[in-house]
């Protein structure tokens, strides 16, 4: 049992990370890594919505009917998001401005949905709240590169702390602002999940198709 | 002109996919042959243009503050109702749409096949609702606004998908096959359609 909840709360960490593996939530990963300290409420909404959906899905697993369970799921998480946006909005205003529709992006956001159809349908409660959590903090591992790379090199700082002066205010660093906009959030997603792969090799994808060396393939014409 | 330059402005510079990372699971997972791209961004796009001018007719008449006033509440304040609702709205007019399409329509119903069904749960449709919202369009605007963002996407997961066809002839290193370079990909897309962001309106 206490293995059966470790795995459930750390393998998707990194060994089956909902965003470099499972191909889940990307969307709303990208757009709010511009700050860490943005990243990271978002996280914790996603986390906690994810945790509690997951629970209240298993615990009721038994009783709803396969074919309204997709509406019935759909409901859950709506009305989870909508008490973490009011929460938000009424303790946080400053980020939720930031985050804008991002909360309410958390109801399409695949990792929910995902992990409500395939675990907490099949687990109970305590299993499927940790597996909500572990997905959670997989999220979050991704998301708190994301923005601490995307903050330190866009703008010099990390949770608004100045770590590197940038030239506007007499330091030596030239801000690089191509971080802070959508093209890099992209490419460091897929160095990330480069780096992953590369300790986890079991993870690469095989391709699609085989290359053939061209310098061993026998010669035609022999014209070179 | 407003009308032009909203729809200039979803379609390239504010692209959904590319610049506001919308519907980026299934922009991801469905773009390795050009001509299922091709129906995903077709069936996003109807979706989205019906989608956003009814939700915003349901904000307009019965969610936004004030807005319950012609039943006598004018001090009603339904807005938190906001995202369950356009959930809920979209989720009943993609089944509508596919009943409506199996019955009238078999052919792009075939076509489309399971797409239709996926694009509730696609954030790109949500998000444009909620960007709708956001920035106060009428009901005219929210229509141009929901169509070409429609345009935008497909025109960018069509582009992702033509390039990911010419990608099988190029020799990846192993831990980016597939997903990874996918990233690179639409990273360098995404720059390209930067460019876009230098056009005044």
């Amino acid at each position: 049992m206490a293995s059966e909840a470790r795995k459930a709360l750390f393998e998707p960490l990194f060994s089956n990370n909902p965003i470099a593996l499972q191909i889940l939530g990307i969307c709303s990963a990208l757009a709010v890594t511009t700050q860490l300290s943005v990243a990271l409420i978002m996280c914790l909404a996603l986390t906690s919505v994810l945790a509690f959906s997951n629970l209240s899905i298993s615990l009721i697993r038994n009783h709803v009917p396969s074919s309204i369970r997709i509406i019935v799921q759909m409901t859950i998480i709506a009305s989870l998001v909508i008490v973490v946006d009011q929460i938000l909005k009424a303790y946080a205003f400053d980020v939720s401005k930031k985050l804008a529709v991002f909360v309410g992006l958390i109801i399409t956001n695949c990792i929910v949905m995902g992990r409500a159809e395939a675990f907490a349908m099949k687990n109970g409660p305590w299993l499927s709240f940790l597996d909500g959590i572990g997905n959670g903090l997989g999220y979050s591992v991704i998301l708190i590169i994301v923005g601490a790379v995307r903050e330190l090199f866009g703008s010099g700082s990390l949770l608004g702390y100045q770590l590197l002066a940038p030239v506007s205010e007499g330091g030596w660093y030239l801000p690089n602002g191509l971080m802070l906009l959508s093209p890099s959030a992209f490419i460091i997603i897929g160095l990330t999940i480069w780096v992953i792969r590369s300790t986890y090799p079991e993870q690469v994808e095989e391709a699609d198709f085989e290359l053939q060396n061209a310098h061993n393939a026998p010669a035609h014409g022999g014209a070179r | 002109m407003d009308l032009v330059s909203i729809a200039v402005k979803s379609i390239f510079i504010e692209n959904l996919a590319l610049s506001l990372f919308l519907g980026m699971c299934t922009f991801l997972a469905v773009s390795k042959k050009i001509q299922t791209a091709l129906g995903l961004g077709f069936a996003v796009f109807v979706v989205l243009a019906i989608t956003v001018p009814v939700n915003n007719l349901i904000y307009k008449n019965l969610l936004q503050e004030g807005a319950l006033s012609w039943a006598g509440l004018p001090n009603v304040d339904l807005s938190f109702l906001g995202l369950i609702s356009y959930i809920g709205v979209i989720a009943a007019l993609v089944q509508i749409l596919e009943m409506f399409l199996d019955r009238f329509v078999p052919a792009l119903y075939n076509a489309l096949g399971i797409f239709l069904p996926l694009i509730t749960v696609n954030c790109a449709i949500l998000g444009a609702s909620l960007f709708m919202v956001e920035r106060d369009y009428n009901f005219t605007e929210s229509l141009v606004y929901g169509a070409s963002s429609g345009v935008g996407w497909a025109l960018a997961i069509v582009a992702l998908a033509g390039i990911r066809e010419k990608l099988k002839y190029s020799d990846v290193p192993d831990g980016l096959q597939g997903l990874g370079i996918t990233f690179i990909t639409v990273g360098l897309m995404a720059l390209g359609f930067l460019a876009f962001s230098g056009i005044q309106l």
